[in-house]
C-alpha cells in the first residue's frame, strides 16, 4: 500500500523510503545490513517523536483530516460486535454521510451513530467528503429516539467537514434538522458519548455530539469554522490565501483537542499512536473502546431525570463573560 | 494599451451626486428613494416592500406597548476567551460595536407589553459585530428562557444574525446546544415561542432558537438559511436560483409558518398569544 505522507512528514518519508529500498536490496542476499536498517528505524522514530511533538494547530488539522485516517465505520468494525446498520430518515432519503445501526461493545448492546467520509474517490462522492444533507441529521434523530425507547445508550462518532451547503440542503431545512436534533439530545433519556475523532466541523458536528461525555483523540479538531473560512472572512483581501493564512487562522481559534480539555469542553483526550491513529488503527479502537466502556459503567448509574439534568447544566454553564454596572 | 481605455476616474466623475442622507438605495430593488418616506412607511421600501434592516432599539418600538420595556441582563459583556488576534483585537472590535450602536452586546431583552400581554422579549441588532452570538447572547437567551418557564409567559425572540461569532471559536459554537436546550424545556412547559426571523438570519442561530420556535414568522424577502449564499454558490459552482432563501422560499419550502409585513407584525404577535396562550 502506498502510504499517504502531509507536507511536514517529508524527512519521515525519506527515511521510510531508505529502509525500505535497504530491505529490498537485503532480501535474500548474503550481505547482512540489518543493523543499519534497524538504525535508521530508530532515527525515524526519533524524527517522528520530534516532529509530532510539536505539531501545530494547522498541521494537528491536516493529520485530523488525513485521507489514511480511520473513519467511524473502521472503529464500528474494530470495537463492536453483531453491527447492523440501519438506514433513511422515513421522510426523504438516506444520507451516506452518517451511518447508525444497533451493534454491541464489549457485550453491551448500544446505538452507534457517526458522520463518514469515503475512501478513495467514488465513495468519497456517494458519502459527499462527510457532509450531511437534512436528512442525514433526521435519520441520526430518529436512530437516537428507537435507542431511546429500547433504553440502549447512544455512541457517535464526529468527523466532519461541515453540514453540507447546497440548494437541496437548504430547501429541505438544514437548520431546523440542526437544531431540532441540539434540542432532542438535550432531552434523551439514555446515556450519550461523543468522541471527535477527526474533523468537528461546526454546527454540522455539534447536530450528534450534545452528550453526558465527549472526548477528543489526540490529533482532532473542533471548530466553530475551518480554518480556511476564518481566514476568508479576516483576510480575504484579493483572494489569495495560503498556509501560512490557514496557519495563523488555526491558531486563533484555539481548535486542538488540548485546547478543549483546557476550556473544559471535552472530558478527556483519547492519545493516538505516534503518527496519528492510521499508523495503529487497531491499537486505537483499543483505547476508544476502553474509553466508551469506562463511560458507560459510569453513566448507567444515572437515572434518566439526572442525566438530563447534568447534561442541561453541563451546556449551561458554557460561556465566558462578564458582569456587572 | 488599448486606445479606448475608460478610466475609474472618468466614470465616478459622471456619478450624479446625491445629496448625503437625503436619499436611500433599496438593497432589493435598488431604487432610490426619498429617505423621509422610508423612515415613515417603518424602513420598508415603499416600491418593493423591502424590509430595510432595523437597530434593535426601533425594532422594540415598533413591537412592543411604548413605554412598557424594562431590560434586564443588560449588564452582562463578553469575555475574550481565546484571546482572539485578528488585525484589530476582539476586544477592541467590540468597543467599536458598542460605540457603533450604542448596545453593549447584539442582543437586547427584558420583559414588556404586547397589546398588554406580558411577555418576554429578545431582539437581536445586526449592527452590532453582524448579530453575530457569542457567549453573551447565548447566556442571556437562556436566562431569558428559563425566566419565561418559571412565569409561563410568551417568549418572542426577533432574529437578525450572521450566525455564531468566529472570535469565541467553540465557545461560540456550544452557544447553540446551550440555547437549543434552553429553548427545549419550554416545549414541556407549555411555554409559548415565537421566533420572528428578519434579514438576514443564518449560521448558528438558524440552526439553534430561530427555528425552533412553536410559531416561526419571517418579514416579507428577508434572506434566511444555515449556509450563506455566497459559500454555496463557490461550493456548488451553479449561480442560485432568483428567490432562493428569501422568507417566501422558506414559506413554499414549508420551514415558517407566515410571512407577515412589519406593520402588522405587533398585531398578529398579540394574535396569536390571544389564540394559544
Amino acid at each position: 500500500m502506498i502510504k499517504y505522507y502531509l507536507e511536514f512528514e517529508k524527512p519521515i518519508e525519506e527515511l521510510e523510503l531508505k529502509i525500505e529500498e535497504l530491505k529490498r536490496i537485503s532480501d535474500g542476499k548474503e550481505i547482512n545490513i540489518s543493523g543499519e536498517i534497524k538504525k535508521l528505524e530508530k532515527k525515524t522514530k526519533e524524527l517522528r517523536s520530534e516532529i509530532f511533538s510539536t505539531l501545530t494547530p494547522w498541521q494537528k488539522t491536516l493529520v485530523a483530516r488525513h485521507p489514511d485516517r480511520p473513519y467511524t465505520l473502521d472503529y464500528i468494525n474494530l470495537i463492536a460486535t453483531d453491527f447492523i446498520e440501519l438506514h433513511g430518515d422515513r421522510r426523504f432519503s438516506d444520507d451516506p454521510s452518517i451511518v447508525g445501526g444497533v451493534a454491541k461493545i464489549n457485550d453491551v448492546p448500544v446505538m452507534i451513530i457517526g458522520h463518514q467520509k469515503g475512501r478513495g474517490t467514488k465513495e468519497r462522492i456517494s458519502r459527499n467528503f462527510g457532509q450531511p444533507h437534512p436528512e442525514g441529521y433526521r435519520k441520526a434523530l430518529r436512530l437516537m429516539k428507537l435507542a431511546e425507547k429500547f433504553k440502549r445508550p447512544v455512541i457517535t462518532f464526529i468527523d466532519t467537514p461541515g453540514a453540507y451547503p447546497g440548494i437541496g440542503a437548504e430547501e429541505r431545512g438544514q437548520a431546523e434538522a440542526i437544531a431540532v436534533n441540539l434540542m432532542e439530545m438535550s432531552k434523551l433519556r439514555i446515556p450519550i458519548i461523543s468522541i471527535v475523532i477527526g474533523e468537528g466541523g461546526s454546527g454540522g458536528a455539534l447536530a450528534i455530539s450534545v452528550a453526558d461525555r465527549v472526548y477528543m483523540l489526540e490529533y482532532s479538531i473542533y471548530s466553530v469554522i475551518s480554518p480556511e473560512g476564518c481566514a476568508a472572512i479576516l483576510w480575504k483581501k484579493d483572494g489569495h490565501l495560503g498556509t501560512e493564512d490557514f496557519s495563523r487562522a488555526a491558531n486563533a481559534l484555539k481548535l486542538t483537542a488540548q485546547d478543549l480539555l483546557s476550556f473544559k469542553i471535552i472530558d478527556e483526550i483519547i492519545l493516538e499512536p505516534l503518527g496519528g491513529a492510521h499508523r495503529d488503527p487497531e491499537g486505537t479502537a483499543k483505547k476508544i473502546s476502553e474509553t466508551i466502556v469506562n463511560a458507560l459503567e459510569e453513566l448507567k448509574t444515572k437515572t434518566p431525570g439526572k442525566l438530563i439534568e447534568e447534561r442541561y447544566k453541563r451546556l449551561r454553564k458554557i460561556g465566558i463573560f462578564e458582569e456587572g454596572a | 494599451m488599448a486606445w479606448f481605455k475608460k478610466t475609474k476616474d472618468l466614470k465616478t466623475d459622471r456619478k450624479v451626486k446625491i445629496p448625503e442622507g437625503l436619499w436611500v438605495k433599496c438593497d432589493s430593488c435598488k431604487e432610490v428613494v426619498y429617505k423621509k418616506e422610508i423612515e415613515r412607511n417603518l424602513k420598508v421600501c415603499p416600491k418593493c416592500n423591502y424590509h430595510f434592516r432595523i437597530s434593535a432599539r426601533e425594532r422594540l418600538r415598533l413591537l412592543v406597548d411604548e413605554g412598557s420595556f424594562i431590560e434586564l441582563d443588560a449588564e452582562i459583556k463578553s469575555g475574550d476567551p481565546l484571546h482572539f488576534k485578528d488585525a484589530v483585537s476582539y476586544k477592541d472590535r467590540l468597543k467599536e460595536n458598542e460605540n457603533k450602536s450604542g448596545l453593549k452586546e447584539a442582543v437586547i431583552s427584558g420583559d414588556a407589553l404586547i397589546k398588554g400581554h406580558p411577555v418576554s422579549v429578545v431582539v437581536m441588532d445586526f449592527f452590532f459585530m453582524g448579530g453575530s452570538m457569542g457567549s453573551v447572547v447565548g447566556e442571556k437567551i437562556s436566562r431569558i428562557a428559563e425566566r419565561v418557564n418559571e412565569k409561563k409567559q410568551p417568549l418572542i425572540i426577533v432574529s437578525s444574525s450572521g450566525g455564531a461569532r468566529m472570535q469565541e471559536g467553540i465557545f461560540s459554537l456550544m452557544q447553540m446546544a446551550k440555547v437549543a436546550a434552553a429553548i427545549g424545556r419550554l416545549k414541556d412547559n407549555g411555554v409559548l415561542y415565537i421566533s420572528i426571523l428578519c434579514d438576514p438570519t443564518f449560521g448558528g442561530v438558524t440552526a439553534s432558537f430561530a427555528m425552533l420556535g412553536d410559531i416561526i414568522i419571517a418579514e416579507p424577502k428577508s434572506l434566511i438559511g444555515f449556509a450563506g449564499p455566497r459559500v454555496i454558490e463557490q461550493t456548488i459552482k451553479q449561480p442560485l436560483p432568483e428567490d432562493f432563501q428569501r422568507a417566501d422560499f422558506l414559506l413554499e419550502h414549508g420551514l415558517l409558518d407566515i410571512v407577515v409585513d412589519r406593520k402588522s407584525l405587533k398585531e398578529t404577535v398579540a394574535k396569536l398569544i390571544e389564540l394559544l396562550s
